[in-house]
């Protein structure tokens, strides 16, 4: 067992953006359902700040998505297909209750990739491998998405706020 | 997954394979390190609470010893079944030990949220299989 917490070979690399990805695609998938299963009046009742939140939300991951795939095409991995995922996040869908609890889904989503990728980029830079990919290109990539991210959340706890 | 964590998962699990106080010897082995660094972090862990030391015999959980190996092991069969569920990797076990450590808890909640995981976990876990004993594996490469 490696208790040490770095990336130390392409492999390992391209797997844990593998799991970006994944995370990004449940984000995504998420965030359609949401909308989808609220009943009528809850739908109704959603405004359209919320509405763009999750637009943009989804919008946001697939572009993620985009970006690492990227890289881990680049590695010579492949990816899960986004109906893949999404028919996963069907399987075990549970849904909110109201629009607080889409809001707060959100804010986990977002918090969850945020330490997802800030931890990712400790490991990296913890680590000393060269990998197949270049290293700057890689952090830089991560950096942004780290950085959008926490912009989410600042987004969505903005909005809980005011509605609280 | 971070270092503490990872040893009160492996003090649960030798204790189930031991049939009592986990030994130096069997944690050495599961955590792959040295006996020294394993008597070094049991210390540690008992100054925390988490863990009993009983020498010549081994360490044992705490309840809120337990509390947190249960959790970290649920941690654990998260990473493992999204590994060979959902990647299809035929290697999850390799894998899953070497991600635990930079998948955090909160990453492995929202990967539980697609993968279908028994009521009973982390219970069902088998030590010796070192994954759950309902996980169906895929034949699919990876």
């Amino acid at each position: 067992m490696s208790l040490g917490q770095r990336v130390s070979s392409d492999h390992q690399l391209a797997r844990l953006l593998q799991i970006g990805v994944v995370l990004e695609e449940v984000v995504e998938s998420r965030a359609a359902h949401h909308l989808e299963s609220l009943p009528a009046d809850e739908r109704e009742a959603i405004d359209d700040e919320v509405r763009a939140l999750l637009a943009e939300a989804a919008e946001e991951s697939a572009e993620h998505r985009e970006r690492l795939e990227t890289l881990v095409d680049d590695l010579n991995a492949e990816t899960v297909a986004y109906e893949e995922i999404n028919a996963l996040v069907d399987a075990q869908y549970g849904p909110p209750e109201d629009t607080d609890g889409v809001l707060y889904d959100q804010l986990c989503n977002e918090e969850t990739a945020y330490k997802f990728y800030d931890d990712l980029i400790e490991a990296v830079e913890a680590s000393d491998a060269e990998f197949a990919i270049d290293r700057d290109r890689l952090l830089e990539t991560l950096y942004d998405i780290r950085e959008e991210e926490r912009e989410g959340v600042e987004e969505v706890t903005e909005i809980m706020e005011r509605r609280a | 997954m971070n270092t503490a964590d990872q040893y009160l998962k492996a003090i649960y699990l030798a204790q189930r394979i031991d049939d009592g106080p986990a030994s130096t010897g069997t944690l050495a082995d599961l955590l792959e390190v040295s006996p020294a660094s394993v008597n070094e972090m049991i210390g540690k862990l008992e100054e925390r609470g988490l863990v009993e030391h009983e020498k010549y015999k081994g360490a044992s959980l705490t309840d809120e010893g337990l509390e947190r190996a249960h959790d970290a092991l649920q941690t654990y069969c998260i990473i493992e079944r999204f590994l060979a569920n959902v990647l299809e990797v035929e290697e999850f076990r390799e894998e899953a030990h070497a991600l635990e450590a930079v998948i955090d808890d909160t990453v492995a909640e929202r990967l539980d949220t697609i993968i279908d995981r028994p009521e009973e976990c982390p219970d069902c876990f088998d030590p010796e299989a070192d994954c759950c004993k309902y996980l169906e594996v895929s034949t699919q490469a990876d």
